[in-house]
């Protein structure tokens, strides 16, 4: 099983890489940017064939550790 | 006064700390790690640096380390914790320390002498600054931009929980005088026992004129006098 985690900044928390990538774009001639938003991405290979047990397992990495709550959100998707 | 300063794998601040504590005349001597235990410990540093590289967030895997969960005791006994750049960072993403520190607004790392006003001499860490006295005192981080959500932030103005705000030369809390971003200038802050407090700026660099100032010696003379105030109460 893969596990791939997106991790991004909540909305409220200032991006200055993903505002930064936006103003590149614009420079770049790329029309109809409404926002970037600049995050991480994990890919976890796993054993086992138990999705809903890597599925709990994760969100409680994810949320202890992998993100932090404060600042980010996160998906999480098992494949 | 004995103060233990942690060291994790790229601390790059710890043997300041040390050099800062020992020229107050008290001892200071790092901990590693992967200690579980503080050992004789009155007061604990947790100083700058890239702990762990700064891997998936400043600070993230410092506070699962073995010696952080002797620091989280220490925390809840009563015990003095002072967070500096990294070491607030640690604090944080350990729960010790409220609100987060996020990438600075230009992107760029700044390494500069800036000027903090201390809001409040109600606490452990600032006990010892006179009053209206601006300190010059040196920051040098990429990630030094205090995020809190408006409940966090109305927590810690309710509990005059602010400690030091970036200020110009005379004081005046400014948008150009904010080196980072941080919400509304802050430098540092303390929890709401007020016995753990972590700052951006890097006190233990500035606790000697030949450095170019001597002002960092104020937070530490501020945490040696708590220290000595306690021990008195005691006897």
């Amino acid at each position: 099983m893969k596990a791939k985690i997106i991790v991004t900044p909540k909305k409220a928390v200032l991006d200055p890489q993903g505002k930064t990538v936006q103003t590149a774009l614009e420079h770049m001639g790329y029309r109809g940017v409404k926002a970037v938003h600049v995050g991480k991405y994990l890919e976890i290979e796993l054993d086992g064939t138990d999705k809903e047990a890597a599925r709990q397992q994760l969100n409680e990495a994810a949320h202890k550790f992998l993100s932090n709550p404060v600042i980010e959100d996160y998906k999480l998707e098992i494949e | 006064m004995n103060f233990v300063v942690l060291q994790f794998p790229a601390s790059n601040c710890d043997q300041d700390a040390v050099h800062g504590v020992r020229v107050l005349g008290h001892s200071a001597r790092l901990v590693w790690h992967k200690e579980s235990s503080l050992g004789d410990a009155d007061a604990v540093i947790v100083p700058g640096g890239f702990s762990y590289g700064d891997y998936l967030r400043c600070g993230a895997i410092a506070r699962f380390s073995p010696v952080m969960q002797a620091v989280k005791q220490f925390a809840e006994n009563g015990g003095l914790v002072l967070g500096i750049c990294n070491g607030f960072q640690v604090l944080t993403e350990a729960g010790l320390l409220p609100g987060a520190l996020i990438r600075n607004r230009d992107l760029q790392f700044h390494c500069e002498h800036i000027y903090l006003k201390t809001v409040t001499n109600d606490s452990p860490f600032t006990s010892q600054i006179p009053s209206g006295k601006i300190l010059r005192i040196p920051i040098a981080h990429g990630e030094g931009c205090y995020f809190a959500d408006e409940q966090t932030l109305a927590g810690l103005k309710a509990n005059n929980q602010i400690l030091w705000q970036y200020c110009d030369a005379s004081g005046n809390i400014t948008d150009t005088a904010n080196p980072n971003g941080a919400l509304q200038n802050i430098a540092g802050i303390c929890n709401e026992k007020r016995n753990v407090a972590g700052l951006m700026p890097h006190p233990e660099r500035a606790c000697e004129p030949l450095l170019g100032s001597a002002d960092g010696k104020l937070i530490f003379e501020s945490v040696i006098h708590a220290l000595q105030s306690r021990l008195a109460k005691a006897a």
